[in-house]
This record gives C-alpha cells, sequence and structure tokens, in this order.
C-alpha cells in the first residue's frame, strides 16, 4: 500500500528529497475543517468550520491568546494542552502574558522534534495562534514541518483555497478594520469554503481578541449578534 | 571522591544598605561602595548598583551571590533578545522571576543571602520592589535594605511624596546615606547614585564622597 518506498519513515529523504511522512501531515491538516483568521491594528479574529456542533475549533488559551486548529484532534489536543502549560509557567515566573511569537516558536519547535527521529510521526495538526501583547496584534500559523508563518491574514484547513483568495483581495483593508468589519470579513471569508452550505449557529465558531478585549469564543446563540453585521448568518432551525 | 555538598551559611563579603525612592520621572536608587570582610573594610570602591536590560538592581549582602544573581538576570534578558522580535521583559516581570529565583535557592536550603532591590517602570510608571533571601517581596515607592530598613526607611516614609523632583529625590537619599553613615558601622562615605527614567533610560552617577557630614565635638555644635 506504499506510495513508494521511502514513506515508511520520517526520517527518510526520497530521491527527490523529499520527506513523505512530512508531506503526509501536512495533508492531514488540509483534510481538517477549514478555520481563518485576520488582524487589525487592534484586533484578531480566528473562525472556523465546524462539522459537528460539539467539535472545539476555537480555544481561549489565556487572556489575550486563542488557538483554532485544522487536523487531528488528537494531536492539536496534544499540542493545546502544551500551550496552556507553557502559558501557565510564563505566567508563573513573570506574573504576566507570555509573548505571542514565543508561544509558535514552542510550538514550531515541539513540531519540528517530530521530524527529526525515526519511530515518532509529525503532529497531523495545523494551528493559528491569534493573540494580543505588548508588541501589538499577533496572528501566527503553525505546520506539522515546523515552520511557524506571521500573517495579516491566513486560512487552513478543507477548500481553504477560496477563503485565501478571499482574504488576498481585501487584505489591505484589514489594518483599519474596526472591531464588527473584521468579524464581517471573517465570516465572509471562511463561508467561501462551503458555497453550497450557509452559516449557522451550529457549524461556526468565531474567536476574538482585542488590545482592550479578552479572547473570547463565540459560538452557538452567542454568534446571533453578528447577524445582522454579515447577513448570511442563518438562525439553525 | 567527590566534593560534599557545600552551601552559603553565612555571607562572607558583604555589602550594606541600598536605598531608594520613586520620583515624579522615575526611580532614584543608592548605596556606598564599600564591600566588608567582615568588619573589616576591605573593597572600598566596588559598584553595587547594575543596569540590567529594563531595570537597575542594587543589593545589599554576599557581593558574590549578587554577581551570581546579576549574571542570571542578564543571561535572561540576553536570551529574550535573541528572539529578535522586539519583545523585551519589563521591570515588574524581571522582578517576579528574581523572586521566584529567591524562593527555589530558600527552598533548597541553600539561599542567595541578599536583600535585592530592582527599579524600573511598568506602563509609564515608577515601579521599585525588594525580594530578600527567602523570597519574600513588595514593591513601595519607598525601599531600604540592611540598617536602612530600620534607619533610612522611617526618614524615607515621613518625606517621600509622589511627584517629587530629581533633585528632591537626591537631596532625601543623600540624607539617607548620611544618616546611615554615622550610626551604621560598616559604610564608608563614598557614595553611589543611580537613576531609571520612566523610559527606561538608566544613569549611572560615577562614585562620589558623601558631602555635609559634621565632625565636630558634640559640645560645639549649636543647636538650632
Amino acid at each position: 500500500m506504499y506510495r513508494t518506498a521511502y514513506d515508511s519513515d520520517v526520517t527518510i529523504f526520497s530521491p527527490q528529497g523529499r520527506l513523505y511522512q512530512i508531506e503526509y501531515a501536512m495533508e492531514a491538516v488540509k483534510q481538517g475543517a477549514a478555520t481563518a483568521g485576520l488582524k487589525s491594528n487592534t484586533h484578531v479574529v480566528l473562525v472556523a468550520i465546524k462539522r459537528n456542533e460539539s467539535q472545539q475549533k476555537v480555544l481561549a488559551l489565556d487572556q489575550q491568546i486563542g488557538a483554532s486548529t485544522a487536523g487531528l484532534t488528537a494531536d492539536a489536543r496534544k499540542l493545546l494542552d502544551f500551550m496552556k502549560s507553557e502559558i501557565m509557567n510564563f505566567r508563573w515566573a513573570h506574573e504576566s502574558q507570555i509573548p505571542v511569537n514565543w508561544l509558535a516558536v514552542e510550538v514550531s519547535d515541539k513540531s519540528q522534534k517530530r521530524t527529526q527521529h525515526a519511530g515518532s510521526r509529525p503532529f497531523g495538526v495545523g494551528m493559528l495562534i491569534a493573540g494580543v501583547d505588548s508588541q501589538g496584534t499577533h496572528l501566527y500559523q503553525t505546520c506539522p514541518s515546523g515552520n511557524y508563518f506571521d500573517y495579516y491574514s491566513c486560512a487552513i484547513g478543507a477548500r481553504s483555497q477560496p477563503v485565501k483568495t478571499y482574504l488576498e483581495k481585501h487584505y489591505k483593508e484589514f489594518p483599519t478594520c474596526s472591531r464588527e468589519e473584521l468579524i464581517k470579513h471573517a465570516l465572509q471569508a471562511i463561508k467561501a469554503s462551503q458555497p453550497d452550505e450557509e452559516l449557522d449557529t451550529t457549524n461556526c465558531s468565531v474567536g476574538v481578541v482585542g488590545v482592550d478585549e479578552q479572547f473570547t469564543v463565540f459560538e452557538g446563540e452567542r454568534l446571533l449578534p453578528f447577524d445582522e453585521a454579515t447577513m448570511n448568518l442563518e438562525r439553525h432551525q | 571522591m567527590d566534593a560534599p555538598i557545600t552551601r552559603t551559611l553565612e555571607p562572607i563579603n558583604t555589602g550594606t544598605s541600598v536605598v531608594g525612592i520613586t520620583y515624579k520621572d522615575g526611580v532614584l536608587i543608592a548605596s556606598d561602595t564599600l564591600v566588608s570582610y567582615g568588619s573589616l573594610s576591605r573593597f572600598r570602591s566596588i559598584q553595587r548598583l547594575v543596569s540590567i536590560g529594563p531595570c537597575l538592581i542594587g543589593a545589599s549582602g554576599d557581593y558574590s551571590d549578587f554577581q551570581h544573581i546579576t549574571d542570571l538576570l542578564t543571561q535572561k534578558v540576553d536570551e529574550a533578545s535573541f528572539h529578535q522580535d522586539g519583545f523585551q521583559y519589563t521591570a515588574p516581570e524581571l522582578f517576579e522571576y528574581l523572586c521566584r529565583v529567591m524562593y527555589e535557592r530558600r527552598s533548597k536550603v541553600n539561599p542567595y543571602w541578599n536583600r535585592v532591590v530592582m527599579a524600573g517602570s511598568k506602563q509609564g510608571k515608577p515601579f521599585l520592589g525588594c525580594v530578600d533571601l527567602y523570597g519574600t517581596h513588595y514593591a513601595s515607592p519607598t525601599v531600604a535594605t540592611g540598617y536602612g530598613e530600620q534607619l533610612a526607611q522611617p526618614i524615607l516614609r515621613k518625606e517621600w511624596h509622589p511627584d517629587m523632583s530629581l533633585e528632591e529625590a537626591h537631596a532625601l537619599l543623600e540624607k539617607c546615606m548620611r544618616v546611615l553613615l554615622y550610626r551604621d558601622c560598616y559604610t564608608i562615605n563614598k557614595v553611589q547614585f543611580a537613576r531609571i527614567g520612566l523610559d527606561g533610560q538608566t544613569t549611572i552617577e560615577p562614585p562620589a564622597p558623601l558631602t555635609g557630614t559634621r565632625w565636630e565635638a558634640p559640645l560645639t555644635i549649636t543647636l538650632p
């Protein structure tokens, strides 16, 4: 069942110089339900598609840090637990919040280690980390390969290409957007990943954090206030 | 044979009081430049006020432990700068970290034998904190360690007010250093002032002789 003889082990390069196990892990991210993030000068918004109403796609991790995931749920939980403990350790030592960048570095280092040893597999999860710290607003994407990227706006997961297209078209407006405008953009962007289905209170989740606002997850009925702003969020019958 | 585990059972080369106050544009701290060996005035020109990243620290107690603390904090500040993301620890963050370190060491029954004063700023306001060898810590607009706790702190609390100018703050600390010179056996008349502004700008003044002391026999002093 192997595609090639070179994909049984994460440490073996193919003759073309590729690491198939890592590529498969990156592929697992693309199988997960889509999630997108975007930031202005004052706010960061995460939005995610939920395939199941009880799914947790967007999570608050600290007062002003949150994350959304796409890929293997079990791996996501492991990474999120790790992030929570890093956050707690920093808080214990300094009585303040860890810089968002450091958290992204910690996660990517941990992911990278799993690409280094035979006998382990890479994490099959991609993550968007949103937060505010003394350096301003931040949005980071992490990959199973150990790479991480700093974005103005970004989308990962299944059918995220049209979402990216939307974000690429509008990203120049984002820096000066208000909180409400940013949420509206987020919902309109994520809607591009499922053209045949309307967004409703059961199939999406929104996370918002601002310079003067703690990270808050909006799900279910709490999404309804955004309804008017977006005009595309239908109340679930 | 492995060497037996040894612990600091008493401080050896010691510095005496450090005093500090906040003023309207920052924090001013002062100490003398003596490091004693028991009751011997062994090293008479040692700086006990150091600038580290976003803060100023000064300490009384064992001088080698203070050097070690200085190295620890410098290393921590440097490691943060290696991220090259513009982040810098704030003085209160470093202070909290130092408190954890002090408490960890006392829990190993091998404390850093110091009372450390840390000065900096926090969200545009002056920050001044103090931690001892047990990890006990507090932040206060007036701080004094060693004999200063007994002799200078009452004067500071009485005369300090929040909108002090640098000159007023300087005069107040000088007064305290004078009292300490009179009453504390382990001081000398060579003192040093250092200040840190709300913008994090540190200025460490060169050590200078303490002026304004009077040494006439008591009978010749005319009381006011």
